[in-house]
């Protein structure tokens, strides 16, 4: 093998390693939005089945006489959507959203103040003899 | 800020768990309740602190607030007790309602919630997005037919029409078609159209369930809210509303399931309508087979002179007693057969009512002692004790074809043993069967007396006699 021909062969394979990592970097960039999004989406995942069992576990706790205050209170827990209703009637630049926010706020301020006062109202009833 | 605001939703969300935790005892249910109105209130003070909120913003929320806040107030002080199914249907169609603006919001405003630009919302968020739209619009008007059913704005029984699961089937593949060209194309028009689609589709899946279903229907409505709020919660990638969604999500996911056992049917069988068909055919039948045997009929005078003499008495509520609102004077009866030395307690069957819990609630109104109330398990060795079984507006729950009749549609069904009493009174209109429009043999029974009239004017007039 003469040296012309191995300075050929280097620089064909120095070529191929470029194309390889340029290859590389295009698939890391294609790849790279999913990791970033997909790596949140394990973790609230997680954190959703976990409330998933500690609600299971904890709503087989409650007597059944309480079932319907408990209907009352998860109903008014529900409505923390409220929390996503803020951000877009407070933060949302444009008055479309903003008006999406408020009816969103109104709605579930209506079921958080009904659905408290409501189940308040049922427990108030629940006496014992010993006080009754 | 951001640290604060996410330490924030995690005690929230603590506070949360422990309100639901309290409901275990009744003791303990009050201070649950301000666990839950505490977080809600760290929740919405931590919120209004968010990067990027302006003072426009946040008048406009406080307006939303004082406005929504005070329509609750309101409709929950006036409630009357005995509307409470409608009134927690009615709930749940608002949280349906807000779940579906908020995702409207998040869709004109993705950068407020991180999830991209105008037009170029992340793919992800827009699958999530798409499924907090139709579930937030499912539970929306599901929600408002159980309302007008449970409010009698709308005939309770089933509406089933030809090709109706077919019908439904169809537009469940459509949503499917929708969601997957909303995510391609994140146009607005489709995000509109999942909208409606799933309104039309929560209408249909609920009109054709019966009023004596409801409570199965009202649970588990209280559980597509519950992940109507998780979904929007992967929507904007807040945590909060993740564990909380979860958490009413599986409440009433379990209540559900009790509730099917109570009728020893499927969530399937309930959601497909299972006994509208029947009911028809078999009241047909029901009204030849009820001149088969002597009834005895008996008046209120006899009644109470029967238990004035009894010494241990079990009251059986049922629906019936709600409508007739009797129960302030069901316990007027309890406490002078209290005073004659017996001994009085009520046996709650766990689908008494319209919604989960709904006898305990009106006895509680009545200011009955909830140690008095007892579940199913607990009572039924009780009845062959009693001398006297006072079953009023319940029918079906005490039928013993659930036990014998294999071809009965309530087979299977766990239910009171009002028939081992001594004597057995049924508080009824007339001899109607039951929602499951069965024939109820215990009416034909030596030890059964029927006391026909109003349940609260024969109660009256029981507690009339007994005071003489």
């Amino acid at each position: 093998m003469n040296p012309t021909d191995l300075a050929n062969q280097a620089t064909a394979t120095a070529n191929r390693a470029l194309e390889l990592a340029e290859a590389a970097r295009r698939a890391a960039e294609a790849v790279a939005p999913v990791a970033q999004a997909a790596e949140p989406f394990l973790y609230l995942l997680t954190i959703f089945l976990m409330a998933c069992f500690v609600g299971y576990y904890v709503v087989w706790n409650v007597t059944p006489a309480l079932h319907s205050p408990l209907m009352g209170v998860t109903n008014a827990i529900s409505s923390v959507i409220v929390v996503g209703a803020i951000l877009a009637a407070g933060t949302a630049d444009n008055t479309l959203a903003r008006i999406f926010g408020f009816i969103a706020v109104t709605l579930a301020a209506v079921n958080i103040f009904g659905g408290f006062l409501v189940t308040r109202r049922m427990l108030a009833m629940f006496q014992s003899k010993k006080r009754g | 800020m951001a640290t604060i605001s996410t330490l924030a939703y995690l005690v929230a969300a603590v506070l949360f768990i422990l309100a639901l935790r309290g409901l275990s005892h009744p003791e303990t249910s009050r201070r649950g309740n301000l666990y839950g109105m505490i977080g809600m209130a760290i929740a919405i003070v931590a919120t209004l602190f968010h990067h990027g909120m302006d003072i426009g913003g946040i008048v406009l929320i406080l307006v939303g607030l004082a406005l929504g806040g005070s329509v609750g107030a309101v409709v929950a002080k006036r409630i009357q007790m005995t509307a409470l199914p409608q009134l927690v249907a009615a709930f749940h169609s608002l949280v349906g309602m807000a779940a579906v603006f908020v995702a409207a919001g998040a869709f004109y405003s993705p950068q407020s919630f991180g999830i991209g630009t105008h037009g170029h919302i992340h793919t992800q968020s827009l699958i999530e997005m798409s499924l907090g739209i139709a579930i937030g619009a499912i539970t929306f008007s599901g929600s408002v037919i159980a309302f007008a059913k449970l409010d009698g704005r709308m005939s309770g029984a089933p509406i089933i029409f030809k090709g109706q699961h077919l019908l439904n089937a169809a537009l469940g593949v459509l949503l499917l078609v929708l969601v997957i060209s909303f995510v391609a194309t994140g146009s607005p028009l489709l995000f509109w159209l999942i909208a409606l689609l799933s309104f039309a589709l929560g209408f249909l899946l609920i009109i054709p369930i019966g009023g004596a279903d409801m409570p199965v229907v009202v649970s588990m409505l209280n559980s597509y809210s519950g992940w109507a709020a998780a979904g929007i919660g992967f929507t904007v990638g807040n945590l909060l509303l993740i564990v909380t969604g979860a958490l009413v999500g599986a409440s009433g996911a379990i209540l559900s399931y009790i509730m099917c056992k109570g009728m020893n049917r499927s969530i399937i069988n309930v959601l497909l309508g299972g006994f509208g068909a029947e009911a028809g055919g078999a009241a047909a039948g029901g009204g030849a087979g009820a001149e088969r045997a002597p009834v005895k009929a008996g008046s209120p005078e006899d009644a109470a002179f029967i238990m004035k003499n009894a010494q241990k008495i079990i009251v059986v509520p049922g629906y019936g007693m709600a409508v007739a609102q009797a129960q302030q004077v069901l316990r007027e009866m309890g406490d002078l057969l209290k005073k004659e030395g017996a001994e009085v307690e009520y046996a709650i069957h766990p689908v008494a009512g319209r919604m989960p819990g709904h006898m305990n609630v009106l006895l509680a109104e009545a200011n009955v002692p909830y140690e008095d109330v007892k579940e199913l398990e607990e009572i039924n060795p009780e009845f062959a004790e009693a001398d006297v079984a006072y079953v009023i507006g319940a029918n079906d729950v005490t039928n013993p074809a659930a036990k014998t009749d294999k071809s009965s549609p309530i087979y299977g069904m766990p239910i009171l043993d009002v028939e081992k009493a001594k004597t057995v009174f049924f508080v009824k209109r007339g001899m109607s069967s039951g929602y499951a429009g069965v024939d109820n043999e215990l009416f034909f029974r030596p030890n059964t007396m029927m006391l026909f009239g109003d349940a609260k004017k024969v109660t009256q007039e029981i507690v009339q006699a007994l005071q003489k």
